[in-house]
């Protein structure tokens, strides 16, 4: 549409790939194929093994690996509810309040996530609750981070919801309770899904508070491939980090199955 | 607000909607804005006891707080620009030089997107590290001890590594807004004899510029925010204020002096992030 002639297109497409493909695809590539060579000193990399996953899928990092999914699972629901239901709440409030309400769920994202470490680890280590040292203080940490992402997809998928169909079920005489469970969560299960897994993908990959927080027994995934790179097994690294990515992948894909009769309206 | 009885009836017992809003508020105060309060106090709170400024005064003074804060501002501005330059020819190319496979690279950035950033740095290891593909490629061709390139581990390799992660932030807003554009006006452009550059400039670079405005000021607090990626370089003469943060907090064990760093990091933060959410309800976006 905007170039024309032949040659034209092919030296655009040409500068695309030469900067696409070195700075999107070959970093994941390179981690992939580090995942599975037994030495990398040259420009390829030498011999292929599968060791750097035997090391990856047991002991410590299988453990990281449930640590990481029992974290984003719990996480991601409890955000999914009260991100969703603050979502929710908020698209019946008038101005103000739905003002408040979007700030207020907003900050989580807009403070840094180093910060919200720091300010979780300073709130409970000390009386009322203590809960630095236990596996509570990453769950929470991570609650409160991918919270705020919930209640922003679900608000804006609110926004577009079409109003015709809860004031239609309503002018039937339909509770607001029925109205909520029969017609506005189905109609928002695609968000409501989607949100899930943004939640789920960011707790998964969550690093900046969990380095704050964790305590010795419940090291997620991404706290267990910097201490892997850190101390220089950059290949146990890589192999754990496709782990992590793998996961998240066919978590996503999983999720985005999850359809009603709704979403093929 | 005139209805029938029988709906004014059903209306006197309902749930007036701002209690329906105070269940979430309650579970986040405790969690969140408690913890946040305490943060601020603790930061007027020296280890000497009592409350004073005196934690603003010592890390305001002590260099390494200044170069953190100057490292941090300038990555982030740096980072923000280069992800504009090339999230907009990217974008550009996707959009309007349409080729075969452009789908499975719109797809393929929303993946990208849902992976954490550290992988990055990661991969930019084995790419330029001092035994990496880049410098081991160097040393096969020209027999040379090392290879040129130990760019990993000074601010140029946090600049590359957050320009690569944060470019795709800057693509998704542009394809949509690319999406919403009449591909007519640019026929009618090129066939009153504007060429590429001057309809990219006086008919995409207008339409594009709410979304590069929103998708620029996220990845501006992102990056100012951004704390995987320095930690993976391990390089020790990059420091960030997040980095200060952790730093202070976990491996000194001076929290008043954190809290300070932690302040200063929301204030900037929490203020770019508002322009953000400004601009980008102004564009609708």
């Amino acid at each position: 549409m905007l170039v024309h002639s032949r040659a034209g297109k092919l030296a655009v497409r040409g500068v695309f790939l030469l900067l696409f493909v070195p700075l999107f695809a070959v970093p994941l590539l390179v981690i992939v194929a580090a995942s599975v060579s037994t030495n990398w000193s040259g420009a390829f990399p030498s011999g292929v093994t599968t060791e750097h996953y035997a090391a990856a899928t047991s002991g410590d990092s299988l453990k990281a690996l449930t640590t990481s999914l029992v974290t984003a699972v719990s996480a991601s629901l409890v955000a999914l509810l009260v991100g969703g239901w603050a979502a929710l709440a908020a698209a019946s409030l008038r101005a103000r309040g739905k003002r408040f309400l979007d700030m207020l769920f907003m900050l989580p994202v807009a403070v840094p996530s180093v910060v919200v470490g720091l300010a979780v680890l300073v709130a409970f280590s000390r009386p009322p609750v203590l809960l630095n040292g236990t596996r509570w203080i990453v769950i929470l940490a991570h609650t409160v981070l991918v919270t705020a992402f919930a209640y922003q997809s679900v608000s804006a998928a609110a926004r577009r919801l079409d109003p015709m169909y809860e004031q239609a079920a309503a002018s039937l005489g339909a509770r607001p309770s029925y109205v909520l469970w029969r017609v506005k969560l189905p109609l928002l299960l695609p968000s409501l899904t989607a949100a899930a897994g943004l939640c789920f993908a960011l707790s998964m990959g969550e690093l900046s508070a969990t380095m704050m927080l964790y305590p010795p027994d419940w090291t997620p995934l991404p706290v267990r491939i910097f201490a892997a790179t850190d101390r220089g097994s950059l290949f146990t690294g890589a192999a754990v980090a496709v782990v992590l990515m793998a996961t998240t992948l066919l978590v996503l894909l999983a999720v985005s199955r999850i359809r009603t009769r709704a979403s093929y309206r | 607000m005139s209805s029938t009885g029988i709906a004014d009836k059903g209306r006197t017992r309902r749930v007036p909607p701002i209690v329906w809003a105070l269940p979430p508020v309650v579970v986040l105060a405790p969690a969140f804005l408690y913890p946040l309060a305490l943060v601020v106090r603790q930061s007027f709170s020296p280890d000497e006891g009592g409350t004073s400024l005196s934690p603003y005064g010592e890390v305001f003074a002590s260099q390494s707080f200044r170069d953190a804060l100057s490292t941090t501002v300038w990555l982030a501005v740096g980072s923000t620009a280069g992800c504009l330059v090339l999230g907009f020819a990217l974008a550009l190319v996707i959009a309007f030089v349409p080729f075969p496979g452009g789908k499975a690279v719109a797809r393929f950035i929303d993946v990208f997107l849902s992976f954490p950033s550290f992988l990055i740095t990661l991969a930019l290891l084995f790419m330029y590290g001092t035994v990496g593909m880049a410098n081991g490629l160097w040393t096969d061709v020209t027999g040379a001890d090392s290879g040129p390139f130990h760019f990993l581990t000074t601010p140029w390799g946090v600049l590359l590594a957050e320009i690569t992660f944060f470019t795709p932030f800057v693509m998704r807003p542009l394809l949509a807004a690319f999406s919403g554009l009449d591909t007519a006006q640019l026929e009618v452009a090129s066939s009153l004899g504007a060429r590429p550059a001057r309809i990219v400039r006086q008919v995409i670079l207008p339409e594009a510029l709410p979304a590069l405005a929103a998708g620029g000021s996220l990845v501006l607090v992102m990056s100012l925010n951004e704390f995987g990626i320095v930690l993976f370089t391990g390089a020790k003469d990059v420091t960030t204020l997040p980095m200060l943060v952790y730093g202070k907090a976990i491996l000194e064990s001076d929290y008043p002096a954190a809290c300070v760093v932690a302040v200063v990091n929301i204030a900037i933060s929490v203020g770019l992030y508002s322009l953000y959410r400004m601009v980008s309800r102004r564009v609708g976006a």
